[in-house]
């Protein structure tokens, strides 16, 4: 037992006397929140878009003062003719173009209809699509401000009610997202390499003579990687709750409790790719192909899951992180206990004793 | 000049040695580009519904198989009791519930106008977005069929009107893969490239062989130089190999001159493997390099806009955008594959990465150290 405490003061020297990674492995989860508290935002603001009037007058100035109005677009550049619409779009900036037509307000009064045409820049679908929504939104608004509209009888009117998020903020997203991404990262990452590293300096086989069973090198590497984890885990859930807003609805304890269970299985993923990889470089690629981007995409951290192609779905079912999103959203957002999360974190659990064994099966305590 | 191609030789052999790297070089970003495009989607396929039909009339009925008659939504039960349908919702079986209230029908034939409510599960503020448009759609349909149907009764008002018609350029079906699928790309060769790079030197310190170089007549640029051109070899095959797979399998429309793209990708290149070199010279382990790049890789890619609009970001962000190559690459690789932007139009991204790449070089050639 004292050669073990022994081997654990050593992997703790090891982290602390390098303190740029130290400062990065606590910088990742603020910079990461941040980043995606402040900077990734799905709303879109202050798009540039370019006016082609060829009526020039009150109605269409009334009708490009509105929308320049909104927080949504700035207004770049009045064409002059077709030709330039093409050319501004190349140029890159201005993703969307609105062409009035001529004669707009004497068409307006006169036949009751004129003619805007919206073109948008679609290279970016999904910005395109919205842009091209909320154009579409403030003329309405305006023609119906001009009709001065009374409810039509005999129509629905819907009710709508936002559950669980009634502003509709993205931090309900990103919060369990950064914390699945981080905490994968950090700990899957970190022992990989770190054992890794003991094979490619020749320093494992210094451990694997010493009295040490190869079961408790292996505790002895990842205790402090536990402890590493679970502080990024506090400090992303302190730091969304004090700067984003981001509740804790459920049980603190269950909580944190997941979020270990969650930590353990990186471990043991990390162990897993050790034994696999000879060299620290192997490694890092493994975990940084096989967990970084899969993690960020399918998970449903920023792609909803049953969007996606069956066949992705079917993969998403093996992925980790998916299970403790579904668990962290329950419990920070819903607020529900054990009984709505019993079966994610069976997975969980189910997914970790395979990982070891393999580990186990896969561990060469023998020199080729 | 021979010195260099022989460090080059060198490198090359170290590279295609190790067998487990080559798979990791070719296969990786195979697969990586065939599930992460078709994963990269917010196109609404599938919303599940509950319905809860309080009314249980012919009203009813036909709003809810319009909810089923759309292509968006899909219906997956129904009940009486509040309670059940919330708890549903916060199981997360479905997305959205819709309740008719009693009287629905007798309300919408009187003439009044009818509440339905909609609960929409909010939790991805994106999708709740979506969700509650096509919803609306829906209804608006709906309502238009009503006064279709009953104009002798509705009075028809002469109403002004602007016809807004729209048209989406270089993507008419706003396929959202042809804008996902370029953007990976700059992340795969990067990571490749930059990682390899960053880890090289300082792999040769920790293993002692940059001892043994240091004590050759080999000079600092030209070893900086027989470092970064294998790895830039490989991450323009890199790009290359991809732009092939996805024109094989997504039939990613390549509109402008693959010259201007390539041209443009080298310089590119030049900054992030001199990024991943100068890390290499200042740290000391390979761990401390992976631990800083990965941090940078991951604040710079989320940055870049490959999800998000870099326009909507706050200014600081934008600010510190100028330091972000991929910034760069994102913009200009979208602007030429899809819109078939010039040299002209990305000049000044061009000359920009250009005086970064000279300072980052020069950096990273005055921060290696000969001397122990």
């Amino acid at each position: 037992m004292k050669q073990f405490l022994g081997f654990i003061k050593k992997e703790f020297y090891h982290i602390f006397r390098d303190p740029r990674t130290l400062l990065v492995l606590f910088g990742i989860p603020v910079a990461q929140l941040l980043i995606f508290g402040y900077v990734v935002t799905t709303e879109v603001k202050n798009i540039s878009v370019a006016i082609l009037d060829r009526s020039k007058d009150d109605v269409t100035r009334e009708i490009t003062q509105k929308i320049i109005e909104s927080d949504y677009f700035t207004l770049t550049q009045n064409l002059q003719s077709d030709t330039q619409i093409e050319e501004v779009f190349k140029t890159g900036n201005i993703k969307e173009v609105i062409v009035f037509e001529p004669n707009f307000a004497q068409k307006l009064g006169r036949d009751g209809t004129a003619q805007i045409q919206l073109i948008a820049d679609a290279s970016d679908a999904n910005t395109a699509n919205l842009i091209v929504n909320y154009t579409s939104a403030i003329i309405s608004d305006y023609v119906q401000k001009q009709n001065k509209l009374q409810l039509m009888p005999m129509q629905i009117k819907p009710e709508v009610r936002m559950v669980f998020n009634e502003s509709l903020q993205s931090v309900y997203m990103f919060v369990p997202g950064t914390m699945a991404l981080i905490l994968m990262l950090v700990s899957a990452m970190m022992t990989s390499i770190s054992i890794a590293r003991e094979k490619e300096l020749g320093t494992m086989e210094i451990l694997l003579v010493s009295p040490l069973k190869p079961a408790q090198i292996i505790i002895g590497k990842v205790i402090p990687y536990v402890a590493l984890a679970f502080i990024n885990a506090v400090t992303i859930i302190v730091l969304g709750n004090l700067i984003f807003g981001m509740p804790v609805n459920g049980s603190l304890t269950l909580l944190l409790a997941e979020s270990l269970l969650f930590i353990s299985l990186a471990l043991s993923l990390g162990i897993l790719i050790s034994t696999i990889a000879k060299t620290q470089q192997v490694a890092m690629f493994i975990s940084l192909f096989a967990l970084m981007l899969p993690t960020i995409m399918l998970s449903g951290f920023i792609f909803p899951i049953e969007n996606m192609p069956v066949v992705l779905q079917m993969i998403s079912h093996i992925m980790p992180p998916k299970y403790f999103i579904i668990i962290i959203k329950n419990i920070m957002i819903k607020g529900t206990g054990f009984g709505f999360v019993w079966k994610e974190t069976l997975v969980l659990i189910a997914m970790m004793m395979v990982f070891i064994l393999l580990s186990v099966k896969k561990f060469k305590i023998r020199l080729q | 000049m021979r010195t260099i191609g022989i460090i080059i030789r060198k490198e090359f052999i170290q590279i295609f040695r190790d067998k487990t790297m080559l798979p990791i070089i070719i296969v990786m970003p195979f697969v990586q580009l065939l599930v992460l495009v078709f994963a990269a989607t917010f196109e609404m396929k599938q919303i599940n519904m509950v319905i809860v039909d309080q009314d249980q009339s012919a009203s009813s009925r036909r709003l809810i198989s319009k909810f089923e008659g759309s292509p968006f939504f899909t219906i997956d039960g129904s009940t009486f009791s509040d309670e059940q349908a919330n708890d549903e919702l916060l199981a997360g079986r479905s997305d959205i519930i819709l309740k008719i209230p009693n009287g629905f029908e007798k309300n919408l034939v009187s003439g009044e106008v009818s509440d339905v409510q909609l609960l929409v599960n909010a939790i991805n503020a994106t999708v709740a977005g979506l969700t509650n448009a096509y919803s609306n759609y829906v209804i608006a349909d709906f309502n238009k069929q009503m006064i279709s149907e009953n104009v002798n009764i509705i009075q028809p008002v002469k109403l002004k009107s602007v016809d807004v018609t729209y048209s989406y350029w270089y993507n008419p079906e706003l396929n959202y893969k042809i804008y996902m699928l370029p953007g990976i790309l700059v992340i795969l060769i990067t990571i490749i490239g930059a990682f390899l790079a960053a880890l090289n030197i300082v792999r040769e310190k920790e293993m002692g062989t940059i001892e043994q170089i240091n004590v050759t007549p080999v000079q600092k640029f030209q070893f900086i130089t027989g470092k970064l051109v294998p790895f830039w070899i490989i991450a323009m095959f890199e790009l290359g190999f991809g732009l092939t797979l996805g024109k094989i399998i997504f039939d990613i429309p390549i509109v402008g001159n693959l010259g201007v793209l390539f041209g443009f990708a080298g310089v590119y290149l030049l900054v992030a493997l001199g990024l991943g070199l100068l890390v290499s010279t200042m740290a000391s382990t390979q761990q401390q390099v992976m631990f800083i790049i990965f941090f940078f890789l991951l604040t710079f890619i989320m940055m870049s806009g490959i999800f998000t609009p870099v326009e909507s970001m706050p200014d600081w962000a934008q600010k510190v955008n100028i330091i972000n190559p991929f910034a760069y690459f994102m913009r200009v690789i979208r602007m030429v594959l899809l819109k078939g932007s010039g040299f002209r139009d990305i000049s000044r991204e061009f000359f920009s990465l250009l005086i970064y790449a000279a300072i980052i070089l020069s950096l990273a050639v005055w921060r290696y150290r000969k001397t122990a």
